[in-house]
């Protein structure tokens, strides 16, 4: 079978890009709530606070290792898959991943050491600043990135020049139109909230499990409440920084928006429908079984019951997404985000009515957050770099010609294998550890674990020249 | 006055060193891994890069996106011709970072035994392909005159660029031993200051073989250095540096051997841009079809936004590179944070 160079570069760069996309928006939501716990702590003084932020950081410290594992890839898969692209856009896409290194990843990965080998060497003021530091740091690596990404979705500030060795090129003419496209802050507001969703998530889930355990409870409630109410304001922005981001969609990218929402005819005489449901058949170019409420996606675009959202028809079909990614993936989302709002709306009340931690279903819906929060920062992507389709470049630059011209199928496919089986094992890996590290909960002290820490205790104590007796030492070395 | 596309060679080789000397040790750390036996000495090994190997790692992908942003088409070439070599040195980094954090977070043997594996050989892969590279841009690739680089993965192993790759091995392991003297004490120290002996020896050899062979076989690599009589001082310091490494071991003043060491990286990398210069990337077709640093940049708008961006950063790079090793100086001791 001969599959495709570009459809196998395009697989390629989606996986090791998903992949590496589990990883970053915990970092980020979980940074955030660092900030929040050891300011908690450090005004209140309270052990729980304490507990809950040492807990939290060897979470991190997992899921960050991976992150840049896999983050170090991406940096150089433009180059070794998208050559020629590589070659259009470097006058402008590299300056913004160079100032993701120098701006973000060397300000996270310095103050990292320090909040997670520091806690014994540094004061309690400076450890605070440094996971401050490291929350900046994974903050800006996402406004870098998103900010190169969202060139590709809507170039500005930039113009065509042919050089002298025959390649065109997009070479900036003003740096701060580049920056602020039109559609980089939006996107750049969405990303950060998924980001913060999906950590306020990972605890809630953590903390619910606790909960229908009934093992370490105050620790659980007090983590719940905390992050419940992140989690709440997060979801209620993201719905409206979601409308933002549509109504940018509509304006910059109208296709894309035509192929999210299965509208394939403009019609002229009505506004356009808002789809709930449906099933987008590419043959017959309609929606089956489709439940939509009628006018409501021009009442959103354009504030305007009456004026038509532009539909596919109005493109050369040369110019269409695929239909049926970009409608599945954004309609996850999208009720993703609304389940969001409604787990999060119940908690906040019965949190009010001191019934939060009363109802098990509950709780166990609540497990499952931290899944349904990465599924939809997965499929928020997919839609939006699927719905970017046939373009790599919007308007500009077509996928199938950016790819590089001396890669074949066969060195793909062996770098998809290879990548597939390793990622595979580092997820079960990362879901193994986090698993152990969810089992074994907060430690305090050595109480927890006192077999194991036995027999590693004598096996130091062959070697005389370290000593591991204190209390605070043994409770978590191995 | 030096133009921009000088001033971002310039950067670029610094930004390689930078990579070369910091990464440089903790491979080192990772290539003489096996030689150490016991379960705590190799926790202390990992615990004294455990700080800082992100940071370092940091200057590779920095050097990577600044290749991209100032010359392009040499990002877009290399990786795109070198993409086999570069995909197995992504696996080798993912898996050498990964295996850090979670050798230490189970006692299984397998397990131990599995990431102690993948830590060594992704250190040593990742170190020896590196100077595979290398050898490969000294000697010149096929780069036709659509700027393409077409190669096959076997054709890269020729022998000269196999030697590199066995010296910057060998550079690496001593470079990280040399470190570990600060960070080991008592019998862990004792078994490393032998092993720096050894590292040393090997090092030399293959730098010796490695610039007899250069000289012979690629004679542009000292073009420059007719030209400019001032790059002696290079040669020079890197002499001085070399010479001072053993002094400095034999009077156990390991700061200095250190420094030294490092300062030999720097030589190197310096040396290494003067045989490049003015050319990024040489084609063995046509000398043509070399990739240069004015065929291959940005526009001069890009490379002026990108000083602008290094002059600004790289100040707080620096600072909270020093906080950092000023932070976790001294000997490791292995305590509830460690790995
Ligand atoms: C927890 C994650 C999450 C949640 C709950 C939502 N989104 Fe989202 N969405 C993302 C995570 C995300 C993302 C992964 O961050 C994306 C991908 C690219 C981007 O900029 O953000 C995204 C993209 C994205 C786009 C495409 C932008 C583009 O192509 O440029 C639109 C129109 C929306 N979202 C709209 C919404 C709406 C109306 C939501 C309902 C509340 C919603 N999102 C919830
Ligand atoms: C902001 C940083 C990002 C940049 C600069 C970026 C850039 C790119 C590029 C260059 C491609 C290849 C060309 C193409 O197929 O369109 C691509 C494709 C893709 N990216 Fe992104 N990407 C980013 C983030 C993400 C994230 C976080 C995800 C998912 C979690 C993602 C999902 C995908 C997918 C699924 C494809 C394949 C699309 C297809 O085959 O149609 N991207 N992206
Ligand atoms: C294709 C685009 C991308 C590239 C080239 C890229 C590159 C990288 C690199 C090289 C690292 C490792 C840095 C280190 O060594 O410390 C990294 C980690 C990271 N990246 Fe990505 N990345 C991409 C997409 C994204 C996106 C879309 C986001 C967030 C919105 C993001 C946020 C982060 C964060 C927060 C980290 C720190 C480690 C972690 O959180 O797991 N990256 N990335």
């Amino acid at each position: 079978m001969h599959l495709d160079a570009v459809i196998l570069a395009r697989l390629q760069f989606a996986l090791t890009i998903m992949f590496h996309y589990i990883f970053p928006p915990i970092t980020i939501g979980l940074g955030v709530l660092l900030v929040v716990f050891e300011g908690l702590w450090l005004k209140t003084n309270r052990q729980v606070y304490h507990d809950i932020l040492m807990f939290w950081i060897k979470i991190f410290a997992v899921n960050f290792a991976i992150g840049v594992a896999t983050g170090i890839v991406m940096e150089f898969e433009f180059g070794t898959n998208w050559a020629t692209y590589s070659r259009y856009v470097g006058d402008v896409f590299g300056s913004a991943l160079a100032a993701e290194g120098i701006f973000a990843f060397f300000l996270e990965s310095g103050f990292l050491s320090i909040l997670l080998f520091g806690a014994n060497k540094v004061s309690k003021q400076l450890h605070f600043l440094s996971t401050i530091m490291v929350c900046l740091g994974s903050i800006f690596s996402s406004v870098w990135i998103v900010i190169a990404n969202s060139f590709q979705q809507t170039p500005a500030g930039y113009h065509l020049v042919k050089q002298t060795n025959g390649f065109i090129r997009a070479e900036i003419t003003d740096f701060w139109a580049m920056v602020f496209n039109p559609s980089s802050m939006y996107r750049l507001n969405h990303v950060l909230l998924g980001a913060i969703i999906i950590g306020a998530s990972l605890v809630i889930s953590v903390s619910s499990y606790y909960l229908l355990k009934k093992i370490h409870e105050e620790f659980a409630q007090v983590s719940f409440k905390i992050s419940l109410i992140v989690l709440t304001i997060a979801s209620y922005t993201m719905l409206l920084s979601g409308h933002e981001q549509a109504k940018a969609v509509a304006f910059n990218q109208p296709a894309k928006l035509a192929a999210f929402e299965g509208n394939y005819h403009t019609c002229n005489t009505h506004g356009t429908r808002l789809s709930l449901f449906g099933i987008p058949n590419p043959q017959t170019m309609t929606l089956q079984y489709e439940v939509s409420i009628p006018d409501l996606l021009s009442l959103l675009v354009y504030n305007n019951f009456n004026k038509p959202v532009t539909a596919l028809d109005a493109f050369p079909k040369s110019e269409w997404p695929p239909l049926l990614i970009p409608f599945f993936s954004y309609h996850i989302m999208v009720g993703i985000g609304m389940l969001y709002i409604a787990l999060s709306t119940i908690g906040i009340i019965l949190l009010k009515t001191n019934n939060l931690f009363k109802y098990r279903i509950l709780l166990w819906v609540y497990v499952f957050l931290a899944v349904i929060g990465t599924i939809a920062n997965q499929v928020g992507w997919i839609a939006c770099e699927v719905g970017r389709q046939p373009w790599i470049v919007y308007g500009l630059l077509k996928t199938s010609d950016a790819v590089s011209k001396t890669v074949d199928s066969g060195q793909i496919i062996m770098s998809i294998t290879m990548f597939g089986l390793l990622y595979l094992l580092l997820f079960f890996v990362y879901i193994y550890i986090l698993n152990e590290k969810i089992q074994l909960g907060p430690v305090r002290n050595a109480k927890f674990e006192r077999s194991s820490i036995l027999d590693a205790a004598s096996d130091l104590s062959k070697h005389g020249e370290f000593s591991l007796t204190s209390d605070d030492e043994t409770k978590e070395v191995f | 006055m030096l133009d921009l596309n000088q001033i971002w060679f310039i950067l670029l080789i610094v930004l390689l060193t930078g990579y070369a000397i910091l990464d440089g040790f903790d491979l080192g750390v990772g290539i003489i891994y096996p030689l150490i036996g016991d379960d705590i000495h190799k926790r202390i090994l990992l615990n004294s890069i455990g700080p800082v190997w992100d940071g370092n790692e940091v200057w590779l992908v920095t050097l990577g996106g600044a290749l991209f942003a100032a010359f392009p088409h040499v990002y877009a070439t290399a990786l795109s011709g070198l993409y086999t070599p570069f995909m197995l040195l992504l696996m080798a980094l993912i898996l050498r970072a990964t295996s850090i954090e979670f050798r230490s977070k189970q006692k299984h043997v397998i397990w131990r035994n599995f990431w102690d594996m993948a830590f060594f050989l992704g250190s040593s892969l990742a170190s020896f392909l590196f100077g595979v590279c290398i050898g490969n841009l000294l000697e010149g690739m096929p780069i036709h005159s659509d700027m393409e680089l077409r190669i096959s993965f076997l054709a890269l192993l020729k022998p000269y660029p196999i030697m590199c790759g066995l010296f910057t091995l060998s550079a690496c392991a001593m470079h990280g031993t040399i470190y570990l003297l600060f960070k080991t004490k008592d019998k862990l120290k004792k078994q490393i200051d032998r092993f720096t002996w050894h590292t040393f020896g090997l090092f030399l050899c293959f730098y010796l073989m490695v610039t007899i062979f250069t000289l012979i076989n690629i004679p542009t690599a000292i073009i420059n250095l007719k030209v400019m009589p001032i790059a002696w001082v290079v040669i020079f310091i890197n002499i001085i540096a070399l010479v001072n490494i053993p002094r400095s071991l034999f009077l156990k003043n390991y700061l200095e051997s250190f420094l030294s060491s490092s300062l030999t990286f720097m030589a190197l990398a310096a040396l290494f841009g003067l045989a490049m210069y003015p050319n990024l990337i040489t084609s063995s077709i046509d000398p043509a079809y070399n990739l240069t640093i004015y065929n291959c940049a940005s526009s001069a708008k890009t490379l002026n936004i990108m000083l602008i961006i290094a002059i600004v950063g790289m100040p707080c790079v620096l600072a909270y590179t020093t906080i950092i090793y000023y932070v976790f100086r001294g000997k490791v001791e292995l305590d509830s944070t460690s790995y």
